[in-house]
């Protein structure tokens, strides 16, 4: 049953991908270089409704909170972001779009997906010898999330309602979406 | 591009796929598949890297620190391709193919080398593209896997949680990609 869901759930959102023009390495650095926020508006709106419905659908106990899974928060966090921003910014790939830019016949992504993979392995080979140092210091406790709604991860903002933060912050994303200007 | 949805659909059909994933099973993530790939061809070559052992969480255990984290998670992947999370991401390729085949945006013979934007600044050269973008997916995937999720998992699952990573990863990910892309291709 999970691996049917595997494949429903991958097959719509490499669709989405595809669809919204994700792929497009030209879509992703316009994005970087502020020319043409189209993507932008598209990931700001996503976010902002999906946490919205998330939240008002946990309340109402249709989603079931014990899916959610958030991640630790460590120096590492805003230091390898930090790295896969610059690639991310000359190459105009992520690692997911990388791979549904295969469907499109995109050949440089291949090569991008060549260096991801040794980039992987670097990283797995020297795990070892930096996972004590400052890289992984916590941040705010680690595994922490904003909004209440969780029996599993300790919210930062308690005396908020969880659903209200979140639908708030959610519909400011999509303001800010539907604000911002397509091409600059 | 002909066949690419408008930001607002864009935005409200990538905004289901998210949602749908955590509703059903658990948020999206797809940087950890590349490890688990590697691991797999790795797995090929050596009788030590992924064992049994009935003494860890999940049953399997690996001499490397890494694969041997949270109880032997990735170890356990690496020996059981048909998982959750690979399958998951082998899927998304086939998804954008037929998205494609549907109408999807198309990119031409010129595209499929190199976008637009990166032929005006450095010409038609298609293989300084190809070792530049190698090299590039090599500080993106390591970056990733440092920061423990990648646009997918920490930006977009992460943020949609309200995860306090998710937004650390965002910030430091847009602070050093907006100064990059405008230093490499400019502004006009």
């Amino acid at each position: 049953m999970n691996i049917v869901l595997a494949i429903i759930l991958g097959v719509f959102f490499g669709f989405a991908l595809q669809r919204v023009g994700a792929n497009n390495p030209q879509n992703i650095i316009n994005m970087l270089r502020l020319k043409d926020l189209h993507l932008m508006k598209a990931i700001f709106f996503a976010i902002g409704m999906s946490s919205s419905l998330l939240f008002l659908l946990m309340t109402f106990g249709v989603i079931d909170s014990g899916h959610l899974s958030v991640k630790s928060s460590y120096v590492g966090v805003i230091v390898g972001g930090a790295l896969l921003g610059i690639g991310f910014a000359i190459a105009g790939y992520c690692p997911g779009t990388s791979l549904t830019a295969i469907a499109d016949g995109r050949k440089d992504a291949l090569f991008f997906i060549g260096g991801g993979l040794l980039g992987a392995l670097l990283y797995t080979l020297v795990y070892g010898s930096i996972k004590e140092t400052w890289l992984f210091d916590q941040i705010a406790g680690g595994k922490v999330m904003l909004a209440t709604g969780s029996e599993k991860f300790e919210p930062l903002l308690p005396m908020i309602p969880g659903t209200l933060l979140a639908a708030s912050i959610g519909v400011v994303f999509m303001l800010i979406a539907w604000k911002l200007p397509e091409k600059v | 591009m002909t066949g690419q949805l408008k930001w607002f659909a864009g935005g409200i059909l990538l905004g289901a796929a998210f949602l749908f994933a955590v509703a059903l099973v658990k948020p999206i993530g797809v940087s950890t598949q590349f490890v688990i790939a590697d691991g797999m061809v790795w797995n090929l070559f050596s009788d030590t890297l992924v064992q049994e052992d009935p003494g860890s969480k999940t049953g399997y255990s690996s001499p490397n620190a890494y694969l041997d984290k949270s109880g032997g998670k990735y170890a356990k992947n690496i020996a059981n391709p048909v998982n959750y999370s690979f399958i998951f991401v082998l899927a998304m390729v086939a998804g954008a193919f037929i998205s494609s085949r549907l109408g999807g945006p198309k990119p031409d013979r010129q595209d499929r080398k190199a976008p637009q934007v990166w032929r005006q600044r450095f010409g038609e050269d298609p293989l300084f593209r190809y070792v530049t973008v190698f090299f590039a997916g090599v500080l993106v995937l390591f970056g990733a896997r440092l920061a423990g999720g990648c646009t997918s998992g920490h930006m977009m699952s992460g943020m949609m949680q309200t995860s306090l990573s998710g937004y650390l990863f965002a910030l430091g990910a847009f602070a050093a990609a907006v100064p990059t892309a405008i230093l490499v291709y400019k502004r006009n």
